[in-house]
């Protein structure tokens, strides 16, 4: 299988889509000429034009009502915001107009729109472009929200994000861009809802998302070699539908749960996964406390060392599945 | 006094109705029919207030008793192909549309049988299938779908236009001059009606906003504008018939500000403490139905006869929708998750 980048990755995924489909166009700031902020949708506006790819100004709010609106009406908008601390500005057209469209109408309406967005730090741009805002995008019914890791499970994700009749918060790390993977050449869509073993184990469940996925794995690699703990790393992909049946599986099998994510701890995801795996029967299973390793409750500073420091890095992961595994209950 | 800043429309007023009509192709039949499409939404509110006070509503409501101008002269003029964004204050334009009142009724008391299936009440009432997109409980909350809406028509090469009504309140709301913008660079096919009622909740008009007539923020993004009386409903209509084949020609955007009053509070909370006895009375002698119906009987197109029978005739129309949302089964609370997702 070829390999290729993230950012190339999620680029087919679109390109695919709009050559299938003639409703899927894509809209936002700087996507054409410029190629969007990262570098996205390079070359897209010379092979659909200015028609599908839709150059917008500024109006953040605006993109998303509009993504909103050509939805209802039987298109299928994907819109790019430049960064996901953007989507704040678009609450409004997200949570009280596309998410509850469908409900509030007594069932007789579908938004089938994909929302883009680079999230997370490590680029130096600090508190207003480097958040990671799932969690609140999670807490809204009517939105499912995908976040992947690898440019295998952007592609097949983004495809079935598309395909998807609600409306899709589809979270990109802006660290994986340059990232590279295996991606078929064939065709291949992945199933929204759909938690992904990046790393079988025995001793600890490691849940996490996004660019945390491979801190996880490294940090996996060298407790295996220094400790030789396993560790097995669940990425559940998509973060609302959330996959507990197989978390709950794994741990299980391991008897420990370690929660990872870039976001802040204060009402974070990994409350939610501790929490529904608590309810099912693999609580019994549980030999230690659930842990969570997550961002610092802080706004993401500039500064490199402080800016690393606020988010999960491998060491921290490492200390922490070895305190968790090592320490007798 | 407040409404300082209301315009008088003398020289356009419409005083003799023949000839108007005539000047706007419409038949004395359209006359009839527009004037019980008035009476229908006047004697809806009404109900719909008295269902309140029987305590048969659970929710909120927001009346337009007064404004059925700016409903019916603007619901003649749409096509069933366009598509319409309405406010929440809605029930007027959604019957001038062509509304199915029984579902309406249905869904105003949260019936299984109501338009919505009794999940959005009052405030959302939408019928997507007939290209109704839905009334809206947040303020300006149809402009933020409009431009997308105007955008997909373009898109898929349509004739369709999207008209979105909004209020003197969502005037002030910044997303209109967002989707202004889009609208004018792209040229889409949106016609923004602002339906000026004096008050947004409590708040004047004229208080609340650095300048009026709202149409010169349109003008000033390049949007034709016009300000009317939306008491006079033939004036109504020959404004929205241009400002409609304007969208439809594909010449972009068009915006209309039209004049009104809404008679009720702002919603079942409403004590009236900020405008007085006397302002409302006032603008009763502006009654959109008394003039629509002098001018009629002026000129001899229905009788006081005639009136008395449009009234029976609406009424029951009403009492048979209220029967019919009173013998509506409940929604079934087993399926208070189902629509969340397609």
């Amino acid at each position: 299988m070829p390999e290729i980048t993230y950012r190339q990755a999620i680029h087919d995924a679109m390109v695919e889509e709009m050559r299938r489909d003639g409703r899927v166009f894509l809209i936002g700031e700087d996507i054409g000429t410029y190629g969007g902020a990262f570098g996205v949708s390079a070359g897209m506006l010379e092979e659909f034009g200015p028609g599908r790819i839709v150059e917008t100004p500024i109006s953040e709010e605006a993109i998303i009502g509009a993504a909103a609106g050509a939805a209802m009406v039987g298109m299928r908008p994907i819109a790019e915001m430049m960064f996901m601390d953007f989507i704040l500005l678009t609450m409004e057209p997200l949570v009280n107009q596309a998410a509850k469209a469908r409900y509030m109408f007594g069932g007789k309406a579908t938004v089938p729109m994909v929302v883009r967005m680079p999230g997370g730090s490590g680029t130096g741009a600090a508190a207003q472009h480097s958040q990671s805002l799932e969690t609140i995008l999670m807490h809204i019914p009517g939105i499912k929200v995908v976040a992947p890791s690898t440019s295998y499970d952007a592609k097949g994700l983004l495809i079935s994000s598309i395909r998807d009749l609600n409306p899709i918060c589809f979270v990109e790390h802006k660290l994986l861009y340059k990232s590279k993977g295996e991606v078929p050449e064939e065709e291949y869509a992945i199933p929204l809802g759909v938690a992904d073993v990046k790393r079988e184990g025995r001793d600890l469940t490691l849940v996490a998302s996004g660019i945390m996925v491979h801190k996880s794995l490294d940090a996996a690699q060298i407790v295996a070699e220094e400790d030789g703990i396993s560790v097995e790393v669940v990425d559940p992909r998509t973060l609302r539908p959330l996959d507990v049946d197989t978390i709950a599986k794994s741990v299980k099998k391991t008897g420990r749960l370690l929660v990872v994510h870039e976001a802040v701890k204060t009402a974070g995801w990994a409350g939610e996964v501790m929490a529904s795996v608590s309810e099912t029967p693999s609580w019994d299973y549980l030999d230690a406390p659930m842990r969570r390793l997550t961002g610092k409750d802080v706004p993401i500073p500039y500064n490199r060392h402080l800016e690393a420091a606020a988010v999960p890095q491998v060491d921290d992961i490492v200390r922490e599945v070895r305190a968790i595994v090592n320490t007798q209950y | 006094m407040s409404n300082n800043h209301l315009m008088e429309f003398d020289n356009e007023k419409t005083t003799d109705v023949l000839e108007k009509s005539k000047q706007l192709g419409l038949l004395e039949k359209d006359l009839v029919e527009m004037y019980r499409t008035m009476i229908s939404i006047r004697l809806f509110e009404e109900m719909a207030d008295k269902l309140y006070a029987l305590g048969k509503v659970h929710g909120t409501m927001h009346l337009s008793a007064g404004q059925e101008g700016v409903a019916v002269g603007t619901g003649k003029v749409m096509g069933a192909e366009d598509y319409l964004l309405n406010h929440h204050r809605g029930h007027g334009h959604f019957i001038a549309s062509g509304a199915d009142i029984k579902k309406m009724m249905a869904e105003f008391l949260g019936k299984e049988t109501g338009y919505c299936k009794g999940r959005g009440g009052s405030m959302h009432i939408a019928d997507v299938e007939a290209n109704n997109l839905g009334a809206n409980g947040i303020v300006g909350g149809g402009i933020q779908l409009a431009a997308g809406v105007g955008l997909a028509i373009k898109m898929m090469g349509e004739e369709r236009v999207v008209l979105v009504i909004f209020g003197d309140g969502a005037a002030n709301q910044g997303i209109l001059y967002e989707s202004f913008n889009m609208a004018a660079i792209w040229d889409l096919p949106v016609v923004y009606l602002c339906e000026n009622n004096q008050y947004g909740m409590s708040a004047d008009v004229t208080r609340v906003s650095s300048k009026v007539p709202f149409k010169e923020r349109a003008t000033a993004h390049g949007i034709p504008g016009y300000y009317i009386d939306g008491n006079d409903v033939l004036a109504v209509y020959e404004t929205m018939a241009n400002a409609v084949e304007h969208a439809r020609s594909r010449k972009g955007p068009v915006f209309v500000e039209a004049q009104t009053y809404r008679y009720f509070g702002h919603s079942k909370s409403d004590r009236n403490l900020y405008r007085t006895r006397d302002e409302i009375e006032e603008w009763k002698h502006r009654d959109p139905i008394e003039r629509f119906q002098k001018l009629l009987v002026d000129a001899n197109i229905i009788t006081e006869e005639d009136i008395e029978k449009i009234y029976q005739e609406m009424s029951q129309l009403i009492d048979e929708a209220v029967e019919f949302a009173e013998n509506s089964p409940e929604p079934d609370v087993s399926e208070v998750t189902e629509w969340v997702y397609a």
